[in-house]
């Protein structure tokens, strides 16, 4: 019975390796089409490399990332502080409101933000669709995610080192910046960590968020893909394939920490 | 010194804490979900713009055939999906539960998972396309090559690939929450060893079942990417519908109502899962 598992769960490996493994060995392929491998080069690295475009690309796929990690780890932890610690009318609702960006198909998602911008433009002249839109958009889906994550870290806390806090005369800012916050750390980390790639990964409500001249990374490789296969995406998807394994050992390693 | 918080310091704090994150929820969620709701009973005007009259005009055009058959092909290919992902994911989490690195496999479980969605889909047309490695492979065999992009099963392999994971993780959890002893003790009670796992460790699964197939049936059901790239025109879901509306249709009335319909697939199936599971197990989801 074990073996028979075991050998199940190499041909799902296998199964999940197999794709990958072709086009990172693809990147290093002379030939431009087929499967047999003609030679190692990397002239399709040097090809992106030298591509001005594609640096453009990978800044504002930064940007979005950043700016909306930032934000929304900032937004999502304090609304999962309130909602752990405070109760109050409507309490209810909301949180059925931030289960709505989790479980909604994202091109739906994507529709309804591009019919807010565009309902909101007509009446309030802004917002142009740009990279603006495409943070704000990113926002929306991060915050509730980093609010979920990091309420499940908060619940586990115990109530009595706040409380012991506050007997020692702190205040209630004081008590958030020097107990709260630091308990809940890896919570925060997790969330911050988890919205960051979630921002990296997204395609489709950027898809229909995105004005001209914002242009992401996923962006470029879907326009790229849709003219056919291209080695130069598969340098590109290898380098995107070893940064998303370092960003996931290191959010292993955090993870790991555990109180 | 236990000073307890004035009514008015704990609004104060209330509104700190919560006040942004709940403004944000309603400016970006609930105010674009009533945009939706009202653009699906507005008509296209002549630029493609959205404009009166308003009426039930869109939702009576989803009755039409073509419009049947996504519905039906996107059903189909969240069945399909949930189907294979139980097959292959569910021994994988009695398999990882057992072993002593768990750990590891667990993160290669996931990496693939974490690289680039779009890069995951490329992928298979790479695999499968008419010089790719599985014709390359079955023509060394003598077969082939065949046509399997753009096709059904390529969108359904794809498919399958990207939202494995989701599967995997809940089950997996049910699993390492197995109580064994149930088990021996149907062995002691004469049980066989397939009734024994029917009976006393089958059902200790079910959580982690029912959200495994939740979270894979919502995502493959809905997603319009898989279907434009490994699908190639031939695959039309409704999430394809609901792109082209919005993309060079320019029919967003229509486009709305799409979309208010795909969510009411969505929401039945939150609904006959929290029926199954209870309402924590909502909480349990995510």
């Amino acid at each position: 019975m074990r073996r028979l598992l075991s050998f199940h769960a190499l041909l799902v490996y296998l199964f999940l390796y197999l794709p990958i493994l072709v086009i990172v060995a693809l990147s290093f392929n002379e030939s431009r089409r087929g499967v047999h491998f003609t030679g190692f080069t990397l002239k399709w690295y040097q090809g992106l490399f030298q591509d001005p475009r594609v640096l453009e690309y990978f800044l504002n796929t930064l940007t979005v990332a950043l700016v909306s990690t930032l934000v929304s780890t900032v937004l999502g932890t304090l609304l999962a502080l309130g909602l752990v610690r405070y109760r109050f009318p409507g309490k209810g609702f909301l949180r059925y409101l931030l289960y709505v960006p989790v479980v909604v198909p994202d091109v739906v998602m994507g529709i309804s933000l591009l019919l807010l911008f565009a309902f909101s433009r007509e009446l309030l002249g802004f917002p142009r669709l740009s990279l603006l839109t495409v943070i704000l958009g990113h926002i929306t889906f991060q915050m509730a995610f980093v609010t979920l994550v990091v309420r499940s870290r908060l619940l586990l806390l115990d109530p009595a080192l706040e409380e012991a806090a506050r007997d020692l005369g702190a205040r209630g800012f004081q008590t958030f910046l020097y107990v709260t916050l630091p308990l809940a750390w890896p919570g925060v980390a997790a969330g911050a960590l988890l919205a960051l790639t979630l921002s990296l990964d997204d395609f489709v409500v950027t898809f229909f968020t995105a004005g001209p001249g914002a242009t992401t990374l996923p962006l470029y490789i879907y326009s790229s893909v849709k003219l056919g296969v291209s080695p130069k995406v598969h340098a590109l998807s290898t380098l995107i394939i070893g940064l998303s394994a370092f960003f996931l050992a290191l959010g292993y390693a955090l993870t790991r920490r555990k109180v | 010194m236990n000073e307890a918080a004035t009514p008015l310091q704990r609004l104060f704090r209330i509104l700190v804490t919560v006040g942004p994150g709940a403004l944000w929820l309603f400016l970006f969620v609930l105010l674009p979900t009533f945009l939706v709701l009202l653009a699906s009973f507005m008509s296209r005007g002549p630029y493609g713009e959205l404009s009166g009259p308003l009426g039930f005009h869109n939702y009576l055009r989803l009755l039409e055939a073509p419009y049947l058959k996504a519905f039906a092909q996107s059903l189909l290919l969240g069945a399909l999906t949930t189907l294979l992902a139980a097959l292959l994911g569910y021994p994988l989490a009695f398999y990882l539960a057992g072993h002593p690195r768990r750990d590891l496999l667990l993160l290669l479980l996931l990496l693939p998972f974490f690289t680039n969605f779009l890069i995951r889909v490329y992928a298979w047309l790479v695999l499968l396309q008419r010089e790719g490695l599985v014709n390359a492979f079955l023509q060394a065999f003598g077969l082939g090559p065949l046509s399997l992009y753009p096709s059904f099963l390529a969108v359904l392999l794809a498919s399958l690939y990207t939202f494995l994971p989701f599967f995997v993780l809940p089950v997996y959890a049910s699993v390492e929450r197995i109580d064994w002893q149930l088990l021996e003790a149907a062995y002691d009670l004469g049980a066989r060893p397939f009734r024994a796992f029917l009976h006393a460790v089958f059902p200790q699964t079910y959580p982690g079942l029912f959200a495994g197939s939740v979270l894979v049936f919502i995502p493959a059901m809905g997603t319009f990417v898989v279907a434009d790239l490994l699908g190639a025109g031939r695959v039309v879901l409704i999430g394809n519908l609901i792109q082209q509306q919005f993309g060079l249709t320019r029919d967003w009335a229509f486009g709305a109502a799409l979309s208010v319909f795909l969510m009411g697939f969505v929401l039945l199936s939150l609904y006959f899962y929290a029926r199954l599971q209870g309402e924590r197990g909502l909480e349990d989801l995510v």
